[in-house]
């Protein structure tokens, strides 16, 4: 029972930790801010949502899963909310008026 | 073990590009980033009130406030020479650096073992104050006259700032005015975040009694809201010779005060409680200061009077 529910777990993990990695290569190695935010997003989103994912398969109690994904919506709100910030002021064109 | 030596080697190469950082706003990123890393080690040692503290405080509201002064100062301007220290004076602060760091280690290095702790002591009384977070009943029994000083320390930073407005603006409002389109992205955000940070802000204080948690941390994201909602200018900073708000400040430190002064009568000593009803002395006391840290905070962010009323 505890390895069935430990596979999931991993590879949804490690899944994430990739995305992460491929978001933080993207984020040095990408030329201009727009391609960079978008790198950083999918960490943001995917990395942090399959880590969310696979640590659901290890809650103990009922309310964990609950916070868990709190925690995951109030990131993806936090990070969509700057990115857009950040965007607006990094336009090629500057700012919009 | 691998993983807190990767940990304290990452805090200090945060601490150590902070600090070489040449421009301030990078310097900025650097300093929240290492409060964060900072509030993950007090995890790692099984400290979760002060790993709370740190994120909220040291690198939250820090973070907002050097941001703020940052932005203040001019940019692309290089100081002339002789606002920028001298190779003695730079040498003299490195030094004393040293010796504070080379104090603190030779301290904590060399601490007989065990280390000498009152923490069974506390344990064993911590029932007759009714709570069931040890730190909180430190904060708030044992050491309570420590908690009151921060919160008179924090009005009197506050008093500070506002000794700084010109003459011209005093009694006006604090910050610039903010006017942001009503459609755009931040307003959305700050309408929906606003009412969820306002319940987590009350759960963390609330919990603060039996688990991690308590009326600094609850109340700096209470303040955090308030700054949200400002900066997308749902709210405007009330004029600060406002007497409501006046009274929202000093009504924390004031009860706080004045059921430690009743401490004498009841109980024998200051800050000293029936034990029969600590518990809820404890919790009319963190109410209202929870209420008036939270404006503190709000308000040290805000920053001096720079606009008159109106």
């Amino acid at each position: 029972m505890n390895l069935l529910l430990n596979i999931p777990s991993i590879l949804a993990v490690c899944a994430g930790a990739f995305f992460f990695l491929a978001g933080t290569v993207g984020l040095l190695r990408f030329p201009d801010p727009l391609c960079r935010l978008h790198a950083l997003t999918k960490a943001d989103n995917l990395g942090l949502g399959l880590v969310v994912l696979g640590l659901l398969f290890q809650a103990a109690s009922p309310l964990v899963p609950l916070k868990l994904v709190g925690v995951w919506l109030l990131a993806l709100l936090a990070g969509a909310t700057v990115t857009q910030l950040i965007a607006h002021i990094a336009r090629p064109n500057g700012p919009p008026a | 073990m691998t993983f807190d030596i990767g940990l304290a080697l990452l805090v200090l190469g945060v601490a150590a590009w902070t600090i070489a950082a040449r421009d301030t706003f990078a310097a900025v990123v650097g300093f929240v980033a290492y409060g964060l890393l900072l509030a993950v080690v007090w995890v790692r040692l099984e400290a979760p009130d002060v790993a709370l503290t740190e994120a909220a405080l040291g690198s939250g509201l820090t973070g907002g406030l050097l941001v703020g002064a940052g932005s203040r100062l001019p940019r692309g301007r290089t100081p002339p020479a002789e606002e920028t220290p001298g190779v003695a004076l730079k040498a003299a602060a490195a030094m004393l650096c040293i010796l504070i760091s080379a104090g603190l280690a030779a301290i904590v290095l060399l601490l007989p073992d065990p280390a000498p702790t009152l923490a069974p002591e506390a344990a064993a009384s911590i029932a007759a104050t009714g709570l069931g977070n040890p730190v909180t009943a430190v904060l708030m029994a044992y050491r309570a006259i420590d908690t009151l000083l921060e919160i008179v320390v924090l009005l009197l930073a506050l008093v500070g700032i506002w000794s700084l407005a010109p003459d011209r603006d005093w009694g006006g409002r604090p910050g610039r005015r903010v006017s942001t389109d009503p459609a755009s992205v931040l307003t959305f955000v700050a309408q929906l975040l606003v009412p969820v940070g306002i319940l987590v802000g009350i759960h963390i204080f609330w919990v603060g009694s039996v688990a991690p948690g308590g009326e600094f941390q609850g109340a700096t994201i209470l303040a955090a809201m308030w700054i949200l909602a400002s900066m997308a200018g749902l709210v405007d900073a009330p004029a600060v010779t406002r007497r409501w708000l006046r009274l929202l400040l000093i009504v924390g430190p004031a009860v706080f005060l004045a059921i430690g002064l009743a401490g004498f009568a009841l109980a024998g000593a200051f800050l000293a409680y029936p034990e029969s009803h600590a518990k809820l002395l404890i919790v009319i006391i963190e109410i209202p200061v929870t209420l008036s840290i939270a404006a503190m905070l709000a308000l040290l962010v805000a920053g001096p009077p720079e606009r008159a009323q109106r």
